[in-house]
C-alpha cells in the first residue's frame, strides 16, 4: 500500500512534466490543425536554456526561491523565441499546403533542433547537482516510507499555479476569446477583424513558455539532461494530448497525468526496461478505441 | 527604392539581429562543459556574433533585393521543366540508368569506396521505392519504416545462425515476416487520419527497437548479432581456401581470388533486388489496387462511397511496403555479417521519409535522385557528421517551404477520365 502511494505521488510528479508539454501540442493542434513535432524539441531547449542559467545564477549565491524565479522567467522568454521562430520559419509558409507538408516540415525542424544542440553544447549528458534535498515523510512506522520530496511539492503546485493563469487566459481574455474563435473559423475570425496570423503566433509563444517551465522541472527532478529529450517526453507528451482528447485542453492535462501514472506504476510493478513500451502501447490502445480521447469533441469529416 | 523602405528594411533587419541574439545567445554563446565535479560555462561570444551578423545582413539583404521573389521564380520553372524534362524522357532516362548501374562495378574508376556507396545508395534506393508504395501511392506517411527494416534484417539474421539456411530461403522469409509484422501493426491503426498513423507508426518503430535492445535471450540486446552467413554465389561461396569438399567461386571460375568479387556480387544483388521493386510498383500500378490507392490518396469519402474498402486497400499496400522492407533489411544484414539495433533508430526512417518526400512522393526516378543527393552529400561531408544532420533538416524544411511537392512533383494520378487533359 505505502509503495502503491510513493508511486502515485511518483506519477503525478512526471504526470504534471508531461501535461504541460501536451498543452503546447493540444493548442497547436486546435488551431491550425498539425501536430508540432518539434514540439518536444522546443522542451529540450527549454531545458538546456534553464540547466545554463542554473549554473550561472548558482555561481552568484542568490537565495534559491529567487533563483527559482528568474530561471523560470529567462527560461519561458527564450525559448519562447524559438517557438515563435519555428513557427514563422517552418509552418506559416505552409499555410493551405497538402496536409503532410507542415508535419514533414516540422520533423525536419526537429532534426534541426536536435543536431544544432548537439554540436552547441556537445552530446554527452548534462549532469546537474541537486537544488532541493529533503522532503516530507510519511507512514514513518512502517516498512517503506513514503517520502514526498519538496521538488515534487515544487513541481505540483507550481503547474497548478500556471493552469490557473493559463485558464484564466484562455477562458477570460480578449486574446484567449480569438483563440477560440480561430480554432472554430479562420476565414470568419479574420473577416471580424482579428489577426489570425499574431493570434497562432501567440499559441506558438504560449506553447512554448509552458514546455520551458516543463523542461526546467525536468532538470531539476532528472538532475540530467541530453540533446535527445525532446524525443521521448514529446511523443509521450504527444499520447497525453491524444489520450486526452486533442484540440481540449483539461483534456491535454488529464492526459498527461495519466500518462505520468501509467509509465510510474509499469515502471513499479511491471518491467523498468518496457516503460516506454507501455506509453506507446496506451497510444496505440486509445487511438484505435477512442480515437477522439476522453475529453475531445467527435471529428466528423464532410465532403 | 525609397529611403524610407531602406530605413524600414534596416529596422526590421535589426529586429531579425535581436532575436537571433536571442536564439543563439545562451545555447551557443553559453556552452556547457563538464570539468570534474561540475558543470561549468565556457563563453563562445565569437560564434554568437557571427551568426547574428550573418542573420542581420542576410535580412537585410533579403528586403533590399526583394531578389527573393525572383531567384524563387527562377528556382521553380528550373525545377519544373527539369520535371517535366525528365519525364517527357522517361524511358530514356531510366534505361541509361540502369545500363550506367550495371557497368558500374567496371568502370575504371571504380574502387572499393566507391562500391561500398554505391551499395549504399542502392539499398537506400530500395528502401524509398518501397516507402512510395505506403508514402507515395496510398498516401500513408510512415514514420516507422525502419522498423520492417529491422524485421527482415532480424529475421534472416536468426534464421541464418540458427539454422544455418541460405540467403535464398531466408530472403523471402524475411520479407514474409516483415509483411506479417506491416498487416499486423497496420490491422488497428490504419483507420486512423493522417498525422495519427504518422505517429501511431512512429511509435511503433520505437517500441520494435526497445524490444530488440531488451529481449536479450533472442536478439543478443544492445550487443546485436554476429557472424551472419555472407552470401554465396547460388552455393559457391566468396572464400579464398573453401572447407573440405567445396569449390569457391574463384576456383569455380578460374579467377585469382579477390575480396572485390564478394562485393560485386553484393552490388548486382541489391541491384536486382531493387530493380525488382520498382518493377513490381511500375507494374501493380495499373492493376485495380493500385488504382485503389492512388484513389485513397487522393479522397477517401469518395473511394468509400464507390464501394472501395478503405482499410483493406490500405493494409495492402501497407503489407507490400513492409515486404520489400523487409528485403532491403535482410540484404543488410547479409552485407554487414553484424546487425544491432543502434542501426534500426528513428533517424534512419527520417532518412527514408526524407527520400521519398525529396523525390516528389509518387515519382520513381525521383526516389532515384533524391537518395543519389541526399547519400552522396552525406558521404562527401564524412567528417562533418553534425553538421550534415543540421543540413538534412534543413532541407527538409526549405523543400517543403519552396516546393512542397517535392523534385519530381508526379502526383498526378495514373489515368483520369476522358483522357489526359492537364
Amino acid at each position: 500500500m505505502e509503495y502503491f502511494i510513493q508511486q502515485l505521488v511518483n506519477g503525478i510528479t512526471l504526470g504534471s512534466i508531461y501535461g504541460l508539454i501536451a498543452i503546447g501540442y493540444t493548442m497547436v493542434y486546435g488551431i491550425i490543425g498539425m501536430i508540432n513535432f518539434a514540439h518536444g524539441d522546443i522542451f529540450m531547449i527549454g531545458a538546456f536554456v534553464a540547466l545554463i542559467s542554473f549554473i550561472i545564477f548558482g555561481l552568484t549565491g542568490v537565495a534559491l526561491p529567487i533563483i527559482l524565479l528568474l530561471v523560470l522567467l529567462i527560461a519561458m522568454l527564450f525559448t519562447a523565441c524559438y517557438g515563435w521562430t519555428v513557427e514563422k520559419l517552418a509552418y506559416k509558409p505552409l499555410r493551405g499546403s497538402f496536409r503532410l507538408a507542415p508535419l514533414i516540415s516540422a520533423l525536419g525542424m526537429s532534426i534541426v533542433l536536435q543536431n544544432y544542440v548537439q554540436v552547441s553544447q556537445g552530446a554527452r549528458v548534462k549532469p546537474m547537482q541537486p537544488l532541493f534535498s529533503g522532503g516530507l515523510e510519511f507512514f514513518k512506522n512502517s516498512e517503506f516510507i513514503v517520502t514526498v520530496s519538496y521538488l515534487q511539492i515544487f513541481i505540483v503546485v507550481l503547474t497548478i499555479i500556471l493552469m490557473g493563469i493559463f485558464t484564466y487566459l484562455i477562458t477570460k481574455t480578449d486574446l484567449g476569446r480569438a483563440q477560440r474563435a480561430c480554432e472554430q473559423d479562420r476565414t470568419m475570425t479574420a473577416l471580424l477583424g482579428i489577426n489570425v496570423d499574431r493570434t497562432i503566433s501567440i499559441t506558438f509563444i504560449i506553447g512554448s513558455s509552458l514546455a520551458s517551465v516543463a523542461g526546467m522541472m525536468f532538470v531539476l527532478y532528472y538532475g540530467v539532461i541530453d540533446f535527445y529529450i525532446g524525443f521521448l517526453a514529446g511523443i509521450k507528451a504527444f499520447t497525453a494530448a491524444v489520450l486526452g482528447g486533442i484540440g481540449s485542453l483539461p483534456g491535454a492535462m488529464l492526459g498527461g497525468l495519466l500518462i505520468g501514472l501509467i509509465e510510474t506504476f509499469w515502471a513499479g510493478y511491471v518491467s523498468l526496461e518496457y516503460k516506454d513500451v507501455a506509453a506507446f502501447s496506451v497510444l496505440i490502445v486509445v487511438l484505435i478505441f477512442f480515437p477522439t480521447g476522453f475529453l475531445g469533441k467527435p471529428d466528423i469529416e464532410k465532403v | 527604392m525609397e529611403k524610407k523602405d531602406i530605413i524600414q528594411s534596416f529596422k526590421d533587419s535589426l529586429f531579425t539581429g535581436l532575436i537571433a541574439l536571442a536564439l543563439f545567445g545562451p545555447i551557443v554563446g553559453l556552452r556547457t562543459v563538464s570539468k570534474g565535479e561540475g558543470l561549468f560555462i565556457t563563453p563562445q561570444w565569437g560564434v554568437v556574433f557571427l551568426l547574428v551578423g550573418l542573420c542581420i545582413l542576410g535580412r537585410f539583404l533579403i528586403n533590399i533585393n526583394s531578389a527573393r521573389r525572383k531567384e524563387f521564380k527562377i528556382f521553380s520553372t528550373l525545377s519544373s521543366k527539369f520535371s517535366s524534362i525528365t519525364e517527357d524522357k522517361a524511358k530514356h532516362f531510366a534505361i541509361t540508368g540502369i545500363l550506367f548501374a550495371v557497368v558500374f562495378p567496371f568502370l575504371p574508376f571504380t574502387d572499393r569506396y566507391f562500391m561500398d556507396v554505391a551499395i549504399m545508395i542502392l539499398t537506400y534506393i530500395m528502401l524509398g521505392w518501397g516507402l512510395n508504395i505506403v508514402v507515395g501511392l496510398a498516401g500513408l506517411l510512415d514514420l516507422g519504416y525502419v522498423a520492417f527494416y529491422a524485421v527482415g534484417a532480424y529475421s534472416y539474421a536468426l534464421i541464418a545462425t540458427t539454422f544455418g539456411w541460405s540467403f535464398w530461403i531466408c530472403l523471402p522469409l524475411a520479407g514474409v515476416f516483415a509483411a506479417f509484422f506491416g498487416i499486423l501493426l497496420g490491422f488497428p491503426v490504419l483507420r486512423l487520419r493522417g498525422d495519427y498513423l504518422a505517429i501511431v507508426t512512429l511509435g511503433f518503430g520505437e517500441i520494435i527497437r526497445i524490444i530488440l535492445i531488451n529481449w536479450y535471450e533472442v536478439t543478443n540486446g544492445p550487443d546485436g548479432i554476429t557472424g551472419i552467413p555472407r552470401p554465396s554465389f547460388f552455393g559457391l561461396p566468396f572464400k579464398r581456401s573453401p572447407d573440405e569438399g567445396e569449390t569457391s567461386f574463384h576456383l569455380f571460375f578460374n579467377l585469382e581470388y579477390s575480396t572485390m568479387h564478394r562485393i560485386i556480387f553484393l552490388y548486382y544483388l541489391i541491384l536486382v533486388l531493387a530493380l525488382i521493386t520498382n518493377y513490381f510498383t511500375l507494374k501493380i500500378r495499373k492493376l485495380p489496387v493500385g488504382r485503389a490507392w492512388e484513389a485513397l490518396r487522393e479522397d477517401e469519402i469518395a473511394c468509400k462511397s464507390l464501394g472501395v474498402n478503405p482499410t483493406n486497400t490500405k493494409l495492402t499496400a501497407f503489407a507490400i511496403g513492409a515486404m520489400f522492407g523487409g528485403f532491403a533489411g535482410s540484404f543488410f544484414a547479409t552485407r554487414q555479417a553484424f546487425i544491432s539495433p543502434e542501426s534500426f533508430t528513428f533517424i534512419e526512417s527520417a532518412i527514408i521519409v526524407a527520400i521519398v518526400v525529396l523525390g516528389g512522393m509518387g515519382s520513381q526516378t525521383g526516389v532515384v535522385l533524391a537518395s543519389i543527393f541526399l547519400i552522396g552529400i552525406t558521404e562527401m561531408f564524412r567528417d562533418l557528421e553534425q553538421y550534415r544532420m543540421i543540413a538534412f533538416g534543413g532541407a527538409m524544411v526549405l523543400i517543403m517551404v519552396f516546393k512542397p511537392k517535392g523534385i519530381l512533383a508526379n502526383r498526378k494520378p495514373t489515368i483520369l477520365m476522358h483522357g489526359d487533359k492537364k
